[in-house]
């Protein structure tokens, strides 16, 4: 097989289980499981065979006319390069180690068919954006990943959460996915193609008219899709969703293809420094603000999806100083020890029957009860907190790196303001990234109180994912050696001065949040505080379902605990408050558009009972009044009848003689 | 004999037979002054008739045809009249007002069918 042809089977292959999966879902329970693994193990085993046979050498590119449009062609293209082979490799191995997991997790939902089918629609769909050459293919896929995210957040839809997450995730991403829409029209007007190639020589050859508006437009549905601030309060929320699916989209693959955009169309927004500065500020805000909010959350996937933000902000800070290399590099390596510690928090949800940090540090032996997820998680979080040698700390490092070598001044067009913005966002960020992963180490795994609820051993498949996701979290950093062969060839080894600054302000983290935990611990003995959901003999799933629809009603929010025991609480101060909320963002949301919408559907309302409708009224009720007037007239006297007819008569009879005579 | 004795004598007729219809209250003596009217008209006819000196006599021949009509009508009628009597043991016309619009009057064929659906429940 050709390499084009293996590159076509890969989005293919899940594409068809998806289909197959929908189709047979009731009729043979079965083949559930074979339909939903099998394609896209097989995807994931092509997807690497396509990176062997790449290898890392010249773009391949392959294309066929799908329609011709008139103006501007859609293609149904292939480019192959170094970062889409890669990235497809990590999101067919993710999407893999998901569906195994899925298998145990959701072992007896109803809606596992259909659960089954829409991951792997959403594999095909992700594998789409990251071969596809043509921006108007490449956006098909990016909506129906939206779409099955969409479904996915809201698969617990019995609980209120769930229901209102999904569509906020929706409509969120939405605001940001027209400027997005209309930026495409702009670029693909300019250029005359759809075809990235083409859209790029266009970009160096500076021949985009406005290149910083475009730019901007793009980055507006970038940052919806990749959760950026100001478009990011949609994913925290989207946690309502199960673990699994948690792992797969919202942390190691839809939230990164806004980065991995930008990646493929970086000489575009290369040519203008604005749009540079802008996604600096965009990074650094979102870095800095995200694990400040992770640093209060009480939630365990919470604290990981604001530090999914986070992170994700470190790959829009690598792309806003021109490094698309070292960004791809974090997301490959975010993807892999992110999905790690969802698929582990899964495991903890399930063995401790919560999902509250407050309340797992109030148990015993969290650790010993999941030994696999323990060993796995502490290395997945030393790889969060970018602690060498751990993936994390090389992939950190390369973006750092970049950052560092833009403020000198002699990377080309990029402003030295966009390196020191994303450098001191991204030390700063490092040192509370360190915080919080210490944070939910801590708690989670070194709680003091009563014994956890027993849940029985953690199912094989959900345990053995862990490990096939330890080995690229342990070992990925010794890539950055390699790397730069399959990437654009620029350095992505550690340098010294960033790495002992940031290693520093790590373990400093580290050290202020274990020596705040010591102190705020023993608290925790004296405010009891806590609902466990323990479900021995069920499937895991319905823990976290329990779990998620009861935290409000426990702790007082779904984002916050009410415990003194929380040293993030006792370093945030004052600030913690603001922290839970996500700095209140959502209520700024609600003034700008949730409460003029409301207003103006009361309007509309309004406008259509009283003025509208008052019309329609009036077209019916003359009429009926009139009606009821001449009603009078019938008696049922035919005598009566007669004489009204004799009258007429009589007055027709004149009126005609009169007429005739001439008077 | 002048046409005006003829007409004047019809006029008269007519207005009995419609004062009769407009003013009697028994359905038979309504029938009755139809009749009167009808046949004021039939005078009518014949008198033209005679007057215009028709060659294809069309007014005599017009009477024959009411007459045979007015027969068949009264027939009609009257059995008509008889099963309202049987039915209603009345033949007053002004009380025969089941076709009127008077919400208050509670309607006898609806009560027969809610006391029908009764029964069947």
């Amino acid at each position: 097989m050709s390499t084009t042809t293996t590159a076509v089977l890969v989005p293919l292959l899940p594409f068809l289980g998806a289909a197959a999966g929908l189709l047979l879902g009731r009729r043979a329970p079965g083949a559930v499981r074979p339909l939903a693994v099998l394609p896209t193990l097989a995807a994931a085993v092509l997807a690497v065979v396509v990176a062997w046979q790449q290898g890392g050498e010249k773009p391949l590119d392959a294309s066929t006319r799908l329609t011709p449009t008139g103006s501007v062609p859609i293609d149904l293209a292939l480019h192959l390069d170094g970062f889409a082979v890669l990235v497809a490799v990590l999101v067919g191995i993710v999407a893999t180690c998901v569906q195994l997991y899925s298998t145990a997790y959701l072992r007896d939902d109803p809606r596992y068919p259909s659960y089954a089918a829409l991951v792997s629609l959403f594999t095909s769909a992700m594998l789409l954006v990251v071969y596809s050459g043509d921006l108007m293919v490449l956006l098909v896929g990016w909506e129906v990943m939206g779409i099955c995210s969409y479904f996915l957040v809201g698969h617990y839809w019995e609980t209120r959460a769930a229901r209102s997450a999904s569509l906020k995730a929706f409509l969120v991403t939405k605001l940001g996915d027209v400027p997005f829409l209309i930026g495409v029209f702009a670029l693909a007007a300019d250029a005359g193609t759809f075809r990235i190639n083409g859209i790029l020589t266009t970009a160096v050859s500076g021949g985009i008219e406005h290149p910083t508006l475009v730019a901007l437009l793009l980055l507006a549905g970038v940052a919806g899709k990749s959760a950026q601030f100001p478009l990011h309060t949609w994913l925290p929320d989207a946690m309502a969703g199960p673990t699994p699916v948690s792992a797969l989209i919202h942390a190691a693959t839809m939230v990164a293809a806004g980065v991995y955009l930008i990646a493929r169309l970086l000489p575009v927004f290369a040519a203008s420094a604005a749009a540079l500065v802008v996604m600096a500020v965009m990074a650094a805000v979102t870095m800095a603000g995200s694990a400040l909010a992770a640093l209060a959350q009480d939630d365990i996937k919470r604290v990981l999806a604001y530090s999914t933000v986070g992170q994700l902000g470190y790959m829009t800070g690598a792309l806003a100083v021109g490094d698309r290399g070292a960004a791809v590099f974090h997301l490959i390596s975010h993807g892999a020890f992110k999905a790690l510690l969802f698929l582990g928090a899964g495991v903890i949800i399930h063995a401790a029957g919560t999902n509250s940090l407050a309340a797992m540090s109030r148990m015993n032996h969290l650790a010993k009860r999941v030994p696999d997820a323990y060993w796995t998680m502490t290395v997945g979080l030393l790889a969060l907190a970018a602690i060498p040698p751990f993936s994390g700390f090389f992939s950190k490092e390369a973006v750092l790196g970049a950052a560092e070598h833009a403020t000198t001044g002699d990377a080309h067009g990029i402003p030295a303001a966009a390196g020191w913005i994303v450098l001191v966002a991204g030390l700063l960020t490092a040192l509370l990234t360190a915080g919080y992963a210490t944070r939910l180490w801590l708690l989670a795994f070194h709680g003091k109180g009563a014994e956890a609820a027993g849940h029985g051993r953690e199912p094989l498949a959900m345990n053995a994912v862990l490990w096939v996701l330890f080995l690229p979290t342990a070992a990925l950093g010794l890539a950055a050696w390699k790397l730069p062969d399959w990437f654009d060839g620029g350095s992505l080894t550690p340098t010294l001065t960033t790495s002992v600054l940031s290693t520093g302000l790590a373990l400093a983290g580290v050290i202020v949040m274990y020596a705040a935990w010591r102190r705020t611990a023993a608290y925790a003995a004296r405010t009891p505080l806590g609902a466990v959901a323990a479900d021995p003999g069920a499937a895991p799933y319905v823990s976290e379902e329990e779990t998620i629809a009861t935290h409000e009603a426990a702790y007082g929010g779904i984002a916050g605990a009410p415990d003194p025991a929380d040293p993030g609480r006792l370093l945030l101060g004052p600030l913690h408050r603001h922290a839970v909320g996500g700095f209140h963002l959502d209520a700024v949301y609600s003034v700008l558009f949730v409460r003029p919408t409301r207003a103006a559907a009361r309007l509309a309302r309004f406008l259509d009972r009283e003025v509208v409708e008052a019309y329609v009224r009036g077209a019916g009720g003359a009429p009926r009044l009139l009606g009821a007037a001449v009603r009078r007239a019938q008696t049922g006297n035919v005598q009566t009848y007669l004489s009204a007819l004799l009258a007429g008569s009589v007055v027709l009879a004149v009126a005609a003689v009169l007429v005739a005579t001439g008077a | 004999m002048h046409l005006v004795y003829a007409a004047v004598l019809a006029a008269l007729l007519f207005c009995v037979g419609l004062y009769g219809v407009l003013a009697r209250r028994n359905a038979i003596l309504v029938l009755m002054s139809v009749e009167l009217m009808l046949n004021a008209v039939n005078l009518n006819l014949v008198a033209f008739d005679v007057w215009l000196r028709d060659t294809l006599h069309a007014g005599q021949a017009l009477t024959l045809f009411t007459i045979a009509i007015a027969a068949a009508e009264i027939g009609i009628g009257l059995a008509i009249v008889l099963q309202v009597y049987r039915n209603r043991g009345t033949a007053d016309v002004d009380r025969l007002r089941d076709l009127g619009e008077d919400a208050h009057r509670p309607d006898p064929d609806r009560a027969d069918r809610e006391e029908k659906a009764e029964a069947a429940a």
